[in-house]
């Protein structure tokens, strides 16, 4: 537990930004959210790096030199061959559009939150590129 | 009201009532908590006997008459038209009956005082203050665990009803009761107060922390108390 508290704290680097505008066409944002495709590699390390992308909190993957990994979502492993680049990129802005109660934090939306932190206030949890890395590695996860 | 009873009549369907945290810690971390030589914990309550002594708590109350005292807790207080913890009673006490100047809330001798008085009452079910008074707080402090908060959005009862058993990471999320506070945390290597408890969940969803007197506590703990009744009083517990 020790861990896994630490890790919600310790990625203090503000996205300050408010986020950007985008369009919503059925369950999928289709385009890209800087304009450009996102960078797999980075996209991995966002999604395995506890601190950042939290991802391993609550699901598990096809990451075997992450030891602690959480079960209280669906494997990411298939995540590419499940999902479209959109559809994943809707479910990271913003899963309450698509399931209201889902239990994953709307990783691009500033709205609809109750007594956010001072220091997070405004903010977003990933920024519009980080997004994009996390997408372009997600669609790699084809088994 | 209506929850307590729709949640009870489900737990007894289960056939299962509250689970304390100390039933998924490791065997050892078990030992540790039973073996009073081996619990840290028991380094405050030896503090708060010498204090309970020391600062005249028994020119009105014997150690026997604080048996089941923490098991009630929080109670009504009338003076406050509202619920108070045992600490609260601790300071008041001070403060009202003996004159004497506040503990810092949450001090080591604060702490101490409460794991004496609270280790009175280990092994005794919680049985939560019955005053229907309390409902109104009750009734908040379940709102309040089903509220989701922070930039993170999510509730207490989301991760402690919802997702007990399973894991975050490498930890497996207990149901989150309070029966053994104050008690000594791994993580904290010290001896904390339920509200700390609370404190670092807020902060662990990037929430705001209530102010340090803010009534949503005591509601959270009053709401607390009856989710766990039934639950033996653990103090001082240990968890990882």
């Amino acid at each position: 537990m020790r861990a896994a508290c630490a890790a919600l704290l310790l990625w203090a680097a503000p996205v300050l930004a408010q986020p950007a505008a985008f369009q919503v066409v059925g369950d999928t944002i289709p385009a890209s959210l800087t304009g450009t495709p996102g960078d797999a590699a980075r996209g991995r390390a966002i999604v395995t790096t506890r601190q950042r992308g939290l991802c391993l909190l609550c699901h598990s993957g096809p990451f075997p030199e992450e030891p602690f990994q959480g079960d209280l979502a669906p494997s990411l492993a298939g995540a590419g061959a499940r999902l479209t680049k959109g559809q994943l990129r809707l479910r990271l802005v913003d899963g309450r559009r698509l399931n209201p109660a889902t239990l994953m934090p709307a990783y691009y939306s500033t709205e609809g939150l109750v007594r956010v932190g001072r220091a997070w206030q405004g903010r977003t949890v990933l920024s519009a590129e980080e997004i994009e890395d996390v997408v372009a590695f997600l669609v790699t996860l084809q088994e | 009201m209506r929850r307590f009873a729709t949640l009870a009549l489900a737990l007894l369907a289960l056939g299962a009532g509250p689970r304390s945290g100390f039933e998924t810690m490791t065997p050892e971390l078990q030992a540790m908590q039973r073996d009073d030589f081996a619990n840290p914990g028991m380094l405050w309550v030896a503090e708060g006997e010498a204090l309970f002594q020391r600062q005249g708590c028994t020119g009105c109350h014997t150690p026997a008459q604080m048996v089941g005292v923490a098991a009630r807790y929080p109670v009504f207080d009338a003076g406050r038209d509202g619920p108070i913890d045992l600490a609260g009673r601790i300071a008041q006490c001070r403060e009202q009956r003996q004159g004497a100047a506040p503990l810092p809330t949450e001090s080591p001798e604060a702490l101490a005082l409460a794991a004496y008085v609270a280790n009175q009452s280990r092994g005794l079910p919680l049985a939560p203050d019955p005053d229907p008074r309390l409902d109104p707080a009750r009734r908040q402090g379940e709102a309040l665990f089903r509220e989701r908060r922070g930039q993170l959005n999510l509730s207490c009862a989301q991760c402690h009803d919802d997702n007990a058993g399973r894991r975050l990471a490498g930890s497996a999320i207990p149901e989150g009761h309070a029966n053994g506070y104050p008690l000594y945390r791994l993580e904290w290597q010290g001896l904390g107060s339920l509200r700390r408890r609370l404190r670092s969940c807020m902060v662990g969803v990037r929430s705001e922390p209530f102010p340090p007197d803010a009534p949503e506590y005591l509601a959270l703990e009053a709401y607390l108390a009856m989710r766990a009744r039934g639950l033996v009083v653990e103090t001082p517990a240990i968890r990882p």
